[in-house]
């Protein structure tokens, strides 16, 4: 049940990454000499203002856009092209709007080509472990954002992927249902061991999920500065925003990009 | 992500989880429906739970009163204007002589009405077919796209009903000018609306079965396909009245039968009620394959049908 962790190395290796866009009017350098590696099971949690890159950067992880110039690797192998073994979670839930919510879940499966049973047994436990319990026949429309999203996450997780990367999955939840969702996803992940990379605007977001914060500045995008984040493991939302080195970290990064944004 | 269910998941404190927060962004109209899904227990396939069958009566009444209302009055006015002889009655007969004649002649109308229903069928059911596969090769390359679009448009732009004499030359007086006929008419809206579904598809779920390793042909058949279905059955409705106009005008051209030409004939011998029996029946050809169009559309897409009942809706 749990993911299948890579045995060793980097589980993402990001060397040199940039990325310009032509259009034509201008050149833009969306991402600039970005590197990085991330070991297996980490929670990685990338912060930056909008258009920073940090979006286009998991798609290059993903091998859905190609790098100008740069090399990636996913579980030690270059990628080119789509990966497979990845879960991906979208700012939009990005549901089929005809199937229900366990349906939903459950294309994952199909489009691979998974075992029925095997992906049947594993959506309902998924099902169960983020309470969509009783909505399995809803249809997108009738499930509130939140809900949505947690079919979307369910979807991501049915084929245990090695890495998980999210761009901005809880950004267009309201405040409760993000922190829920927060709460939530940290014990998927402690429960999963899964390798996670999560884009996100929040500055709370990152501290609370992430075993390292990356800075990102305005376009073009660079790594300012990763921090590590020493809370514990086993993270409670409540005492966590009450622990002074949640407090000490958010204000330093609060610091940092404002003064990103201004010096920009 | 709607104003509404951030709004409904805001006052709903912290318990997005509960069936309460279901409840609330269903909406008060749904509020019955969503809570007799989750008392039925376990669920078999992800549809929402249809109304039962005396619900479903008293809404067809409901939506068929009106309609009803205003084909009366106009019965009633058609009534009053003939049997009065405002107008001459050879030129406006009443309604029960067209009914007589309808009835005395049944069996000759019957047989014609059959040629054209015959005609239009065949002609909607390949215009579909070949609309489909050039919406698909339209979408899918960009090649196809530069090559075939403008063609399918300038096609569109040439009245059919001037080719019609054209096609009796080619094809004589039998069933085939007229089935051609009715292609090419109901070609072009299958064309528009297959393209716009099938390019509606939201660019993250391509991304998205794009990491799930899927090819061409499950992303066609899994996502895109049914994602097109809403626009393409709008297409069809309008294809299948098309497709009537199209196989009567090829039987103005040159026919020994069909309704188009019982309605040459009727018109040749000032035979007012005819003509007007035959107006009818070509309008109820329309009319019933409209329908079965709609309730096609209703059993292929019920998750479509429920959004437009006024469900509230989020994103995606």
């Amino acid at each position: 049940m749990t993911a299948a962790k890579a045995a060793t190395g980097t589980a993402i290796g990001m060397s040199g990454l940039t990325v310009r866009f032509t259009t034509r009017r201008s050149r833009t350098t969306a991402l600039d000499d970005v590197s990085l590696d991330i070991e297996p099971g980490e929670f990685v949690t990338i912060v930056g203002p909008s258009g920073c890159g940090k979006s286009t950067l998991l798609k290059i992880v993903a091998g859905l856009v190609r790098p100008t110039s740069g090399e990636v690797s996913l579980l030690e192998r270059p990628v080119r092209g789509p990966q497979k073994e990845i879960g991906f979670v979208f700012q939009k839930a990005a549901l089929l709007e005809w199937r229900g919510a366990r349906a939903n879940i459950l294309l994952q499966a199909e489009m691979r080509g998974m075992d029925r049973t095997q992906a049947a047994r594993r959506a309902d436990e998924l099902i169960e472990m983020t309470g969509l319990t009783g909505f399995e026949k809803a249809l997108p429309h009738e499930l509130s954002g939140g809900m949505q999203q947690r079919v979307a996450l369910c979807r991501a997780l049915l084929h245990s992927p090695p890495v998980l990367l999210m761009d901005e999955p809880f950004g267009a939840l309201d405040a409760l249902t993000r922190e829920q969702m927060n709460a939530e996803l940290h014990r998927i992940w402690r429960e999963t061991g899964t390798t996670v990379v999560l884009v996100t605007h929040s500055i709370a977001e990152a501290v609370f999920l992430g075993t390292r914060v990356v800075v990102m500045s305005p376009r073009p995008g660079r790594i300012i500065r990763t921090f590590p984040v020493e809370l514990p493991a086993h993270r409670d939302y409540a005492q966590v925003m009450s622990d002074p080195r949640f407090d000490r970290l958010a204000t330093d990064l609060r610091g940092l990009l404002g003064s990103a944004a201004a010096n920009h | 992500m709607t104003e509404n269910s951030l709004d409904t998941a805001g006052r709903q404190a912290a318990t997005d989880q509960a069936g309460a927060a279901r409840t609330a962004t269903s909406g008060p109209a749904r509020a019955g429906t969503a809570s007799s899904t989750l008392e039925r227990g376990p669920h078999d396939g992800g549809r929402p739970p249809r109304p039962t069958l005396g619900r479903r009566a008293v809404a067809l009444a409901d939506s068929l009163w009106r309609p009803a209302l205003v084909l009366a009055v106009f019965f009633a006015a058609w009534w009053f204007v003939a049997a009065r002889e405002y107008v001459p009655n050879y030129l406006v007969p009443t309604p029960g002589q067209v009914w007589e004649t309808m009835t005395s002649q049944w069996s000759e109308l019957a047989r014609h009405t059959l040629v054209t229903l015959y005609e239009t069928v065949l002609g909607f059911v390949l215009a579909a077919a070949l609309g489909l596969i050039t919406a698909v090769a339209i979408a899918y390359s960009r090649t196809l796209d530069k090559a075939l679009y403008p063609i399918v448009l300038f096609a569109q732009v040439i009245p059919k009903i001037a080719i019609a004499p054209l096609l009796v030359v080619w094809f004589g007086l039998g069933l085939t000018p007229k089935i051609i006929l009715a292609v090419l008419i109901a070609f072009f809206p299958v064309v528009i609306s297959g393209v716009a579904g099938l390019r509606s598809t939201d660019p993250e779920l391509l991304d998205l079965a794009a990491t799930m390793g899927a090819g061409p042909w499950r992303t066609f058949r899994k996502i895109r396909f049914p994602n097109a279905l809403p626009h393409l059955m709008a297409g069809l409705k309008v294809a299948v009245t098309l497709a009537v106009v199209g196989a009567v005008v090829g039987e103005f051209v040159g026919a020994s039968e069909g309704l188009g030409y019982v309605l040459l004939l009727a018109n040749g011998n000032l035979d007012a009620p005819l003509l007007f029996a035959d107006l009818i029946l070509m309008s109820a050809i329309g009319i019933v394959l409209f329908v079965l169009v709609e309730i096609a559309e209703a059993l292929l897409i019920p998750w479509h049908a429920s959004r437009r009942a006024g469900v509230s809706l989020t994103t995606s």
